[in-house]
């Protein structure tokens, strides 16, 4: 593999090969209800709880599109840069399964609600930008248990009938690091519209992947293999892997692919064939006839556009602009809503005489840190913006050394303290009393004679010592600018 | 009491209105009447013991101002009922007891009436004839063994028998006016949009309608104000101003402009149809109506068409019933192998034919040539409609190209059978009311029906013309009550 360049090649003897990728992601819409019946959506529910009569297709029950959950898609597809359909249809997608009540699932085959967007990915040497083929909305299938009996199958229909976005990506994908940048910009993308909680763990993204391989330099693409259903970025990167290697395997060894729909084995770490192409379904798409096509006009996408909140590429922008970040700084703290409403939170609680750059440091490591080792989003942070933002001024205007507010910064953690208190009570007010610095660093020499004489004589290492000296007699909190002066006056 | 379940709906109104008659007298009336109906196979659930019970409530505490007060009613088993069997006439559906009410017939309890019991139709109202039905036939009471048309075949024979004041049916491509037709009375399909499908039992969701079938077109017209509704459950339902067809009902149709369309005029059509035909447009006439020739040059493509889309349809709504959450369920060795015989057992030749011929014309390689072709002809079917309509308020046709034929006489031959709603099809297939009524006999004392064609949600100028010919024709059904011994 070479990763010069940052190009992702697959290397045998003589050649090098490119790996094509395009994604169907599945991301559930966050709506308190399913797409055509009123049934709640909420994970984790006990089975069949949340099943409507329509949820069972129970005999004369009809769908009634939810309305919430096209104004979800539309605002998604406004996020993706990409043109809303005015007219978009309801097909029903054939075929008989357990989990699938109604013996079809209601999706949108020929004319998508959304369709050709685009959506830009941060790599490490630039942006890249990855074409949105389409964005239509479809249910979601019910739940087949088959382990918790030896003879039967147990059906959980919570989920059947829930609102998913299934977003088409163009094959523009070439390496499982892009992949993951890709699911990560489309979730923080649909995080900030709140159109989809994107929680993987849950089911609420997941992905079928296209994966083929060709020669480098050529124009043509390899034939295609799908592995479905993948549902964490980790097992992506993992399927992609293997599944390019075995391709390429197989035309080194004179072999040709066949198209075929491949599943992901977690646990032995490879992909194996789920059905080839001739086994496929024939789904017999045709328009559902108990729906009428969906219509929606200028003013109600308008009305939409005027709801979409500052989308993380702008935010990005804002914050390169506004607060001087460097790019590679402001792509992380826009990754995430979350992160960046704490970030704006606290450069606002900061006030006039604000430092970006220890802002932004204070949140990125350590802050991060403790969330981090604590496995906790920034919502559930023990630091309040506010009381970061103070922690932070106090640094700013000396109050404290960076290496106390450290202490202080732990001392916060238990309980969201105002770090201007815990400095009082502890007494960490750094010493700024130049007559004060200059008596203790006076006993520090005297008490160090021979160490002063070598200083003098050239062992300029030694100027260390006499300031970690100073700093450990003043209890750590003298100010390590004053003290660094006095020495220099006073060796 | 016999005198009772000879009354027309209007006329028990106005006897329980007038407290002539209370409700459990009237409805115990239908129900012995119905006791003595076994012959006729019309039923396939009675409910007669919960019927006296709500009539007798009824009574005790009468609502006078409701527009079916206290009126026992059997409905068509494709209505699902809260806890009454719903079958829809198949052994797949043979043990399901809904818990929820299709609107249509919500609307109907909510104005008063009382459920007698589920009627016989063709499996899931495939059929022109009632004979798919897993019930077994069923009698019309013009003459033994013969057919009382399909797939309301249950309703109509009902009607006609007298084993209800009215009823309500369904019609996909006829399933309403050809039995009336069969049986010598009124059946009215409503525009689509019309009447809630929510809680009907799904045969082809773009043509499929409720409506009612009656002794005559009063009585039609009171039912159709009843189950008119719009419906926010069904996505396809029309919000739209529904008149009070009852009262606002009139025989006054002089300078309305009625078309006939020549390509009805089919080949091998018999003379007796040809000559009611005749005879209902000099009625016409006779009423001040000015009588067009017309032309519907697609006609005779509609019965394709019908054949395409209505399985395509069917054979996805009917992928529900796969023994997984209700219904039959045969045991099988795994999934496909349960499914297969399930559906095996589950549903009769007709239903699964259908089935067979949807599956086809939806599948990739032939969809283009069957399914979408067929809707690209339905459209022209609708716009030879639409053009007509410039040049006429109505259309007259028969309601079928012959009389009823004997049970068995055509189970056979699938296609004889389809050709039975030739006539009906096309109004389904553009989303058209129409309304068929009796006028007149065959040489074997068979009713005939001609059919009135309106433009959409025009159902109360199609129940007016109605309503005036059927003055001049003053039918009389001939029934000798010949099953009851």
């Amino acid at each position: 593999m070479n990763k010069k360049n940052s190009e992702y090649l697959i290397n045998r003897k003589d050649n090098q090969y490119e790996v094509v990728i395009g994604l169907e992601v599945h991301a559930q819409v966050l709506s308190e209800s399913k797409l055509f019946s009123t049934s709640a959506t909420k994970f984790g529910a006990e089975p069949n709880t949340q099943v409507s009569l329509v949820d069972a297709a129970f005999p004369g029950m009809l769908p009634v599109i939810n309305e919430f959950c096209v104004k979800q898609a539309i605002k998604t597809g406004i996020g993706l840069n990409a043109k809303i359909n005015k007219r978009s249809v309801f097909d029903r997608k054939n075929y008989f399964y357990a989990d699938l009540p109604q013996g079809y699932q209601i999706s949108q085959f020929k004319d998508p609600i959304v369709g050709e967007g685009k959506v830009i990915l941060d790599l490490p040497n630039g942006q890249k930008e990855v074409g949105i083929e389409r964005l239509h909305l479809e249910q979601d299938a019910g739940k087949s248990i088959h382990d918790l009996d030896p003879q039967n199958t147990f059906v959980d229909l919570n989920r059947s009938g829930v609102a998913l976005m299934e977003i088409v990506s163009k094959p523009d994908l070439r390496s499982p690091e892009e992949v993951s940048i890709y699911i990560k910009k489309l979730r923080s993308i649909m995080r900030y519209l709140g159109t989809c909680d994107g929680n993987m763990q849950e089911g609420s993204l997941r992905a079928d992947v296209n994966v083929s391989v060709r020669e480098k330099g050529t124009k043509e693409f390899g034939t295609r293999c799908e592995i479905k259903n993948v549902n964490s970025i980790k097992f992506m990167q993992m399927a992609i892997e293997y599944e390019a290697n075995r391709q390429v395997d197989l035309i080194e060894e004179g072999k040709t692919i066949d198209q075929e729909t491949r599943l992901f084995d977690t646990k032995k770490n490879e992909t194996r064939s789920m059905r080839s192409k001739e086994d496929a379904h024939d789904y017999r798409y045709f328009p559902d006839p108990d729906l009428l096509p969906l219509e929606v006009s200028d003013k109600f996408v308008d009305d939409l556009k005027s709801e979409i909140p500052e989308l993380p590429d702008d935010k990005k922008e804002r914050f390169i602009n506004e607060f001087k970040l460097s790019p590679y700084e402001a792509t992380i703290l826009v990754s995430d809503i979350e992160i960046a409403k704490y970030f704006e939170e606290v450069v606002a609680k900061m006030g006039k005489n604000k430092d970006m750059k220890l802002a932004v440091n204070w949140i990125t490591s350590e802050l991060f840190a403790v969330l981090n080792s604590k496995n906790l989003e920034i919502k559930q942070s023990p630091v309040s913006a506010k009381n970061l933002a103070i922690l932070i001024n106090l640094i700013k205007n000396g109050t404290i050394s960076g290496k106390i507010a450290k202490t202080v910064f732990e001392l916060m953690l238990d309980g969201d303290k105002d770090p201007q208190k815990i400095v009082e009570e502890k007494g960490l007010k750094q010493q700024s009393d130049p007559k004060a610095l200059e008596e203790l660093i006076d006993k520090i020499i005297n008490n160090n004679r021979e160490k002063a004489i070598e200083y003098k004589q050239g062992k300029e290492k030694l100027f260390g010592f006499f300031v970690g000296q100073a700093m450990k007699a003043s209890g750590g909190k003298a100010n390590p600018q004053l003290i660094n002066d006095i020495l220099k006056k006073k060796l | 009491m016999s005198d009772i379940t000879k009354q027309s709906l209007t006329e028990l109104v106005e006897s329980i209105k007038n407290k002539k008659l209370s409700s459990s007298e009237v409805t115990k009336a239908f129900i012995e009447r119905s006791e003595k109906s076994k012959v006729l196979n019309a039923y396939i659930t009675e409910d007669f013991t919960s019927a006296l019970d709500k009539a007798k409530k009824f009574d005790q505490k009468p609502n006078l101002d409701l527009k079916l007060p206290g009126i026992p009613m059997a409905i068509k088993d494709l209505f699902c009922t809260k806890n009454v069997k719903t079958t829809a006439g198949s052994k797949i559906l043979n043990n399901f007891v809904p818990t929820y009410e299709s609107t249509v017939t919500e609307n109907i309890w909510n104005e008063g009436a009382i459920l007698l019991g589920k009627l016989n139709c063709d499996e899931f109202a495939m059929g022109s004839s009632n004979e798919t039905s897993f019930f077994g036939n069923v009698q019309n009471p013009i003459d033994k063994d013969l057919v009382p048309g399909g797939s309301s075949g249950g309703s109509a024979s009902a009607v006609a028998g007298q084993l209800t004041p009215i009823t309500i049916g369904t019609d996909t491509g006829g399933s309403i006016r050809q039995p009336a037709s069969f049986t010598g009375t009124v059946g009215l399909k409503p525009t689509y949009g019309s009447c809630s499908r929510y809680g009907i039992v799904a045969f082809a969701s773009s043509l499929d309608q409720a409506g009612p079938m009656a002794q005559n077109v009063k009585d039609c017209a009171l039912l159709q104000e009843v189950i008119s509704s719009f419906d926010l459950k069904d996505s396809t339902s029309i919000d739209f101003k529904r008149s009070n067809y009852s009262k606002e009902l009139t025989n006054n149709i002089k300078g309305k402009k009625i078309g006939i369309p020549k390509e009805y005029r089919v080949d091998g059509m018999p003379k007796e149809i040809e000559d009611l035909w005749q005879k209902g447009i000099e009625y016409l006439r006779d009423c001040g109506a000015e009588i067009i020739n017309i032309s519907l040059p697609h006609t005779s493509y509609a019965l394709p068409t019908y054949y395409i889309v209505a399985p395509a349809e069917a054979s996805s709504n009917l992928a529900r019933y796969d023994g997984v959450k209700y219904g039959y369920r045969a045991n099988g060795e795994n999934l496909i192998d349960m499914y297969e015989k399930t559906r095996s057992e589950g549903f009769g030749a007709e239903v699964q034919r259908r089935i067979m011929i949807g599956t086809y014309v939806l599948s990739s390689g032939y969809y283009d040539a069957y399914y979408l072709k067929a809707q690209k002809v339905r459209r022209l079917i609708k716009n030879d409609f639409d053009e007509a309509y410039k040049k006429v308020d109505a259309i007259l046709t028969p309601s079928t190209p012959s009389s009823a034929f004997k049970i068995g006489e055509k189970s056979n031959d699938p296609i004889s059978m389809y050709l039975n709603d030739i006539f009906t099809v096309p109004v389904n297939l553009a989303g058209l009311p129409g309304i068929s009524i009796p006028a007149g006999h065959d040489s074997k004392g068979y009713p005939l029906g001609l059919q009135i064609i309106g433009k959409a949600f025009d159902e109360q100028n199609i129940l007016n013309i109605a309503f005036a010919i059927e003055e001049k024709i003053k039918f009389k059904n001939k029934i000798n009550d010949w099953w009851i011994k």
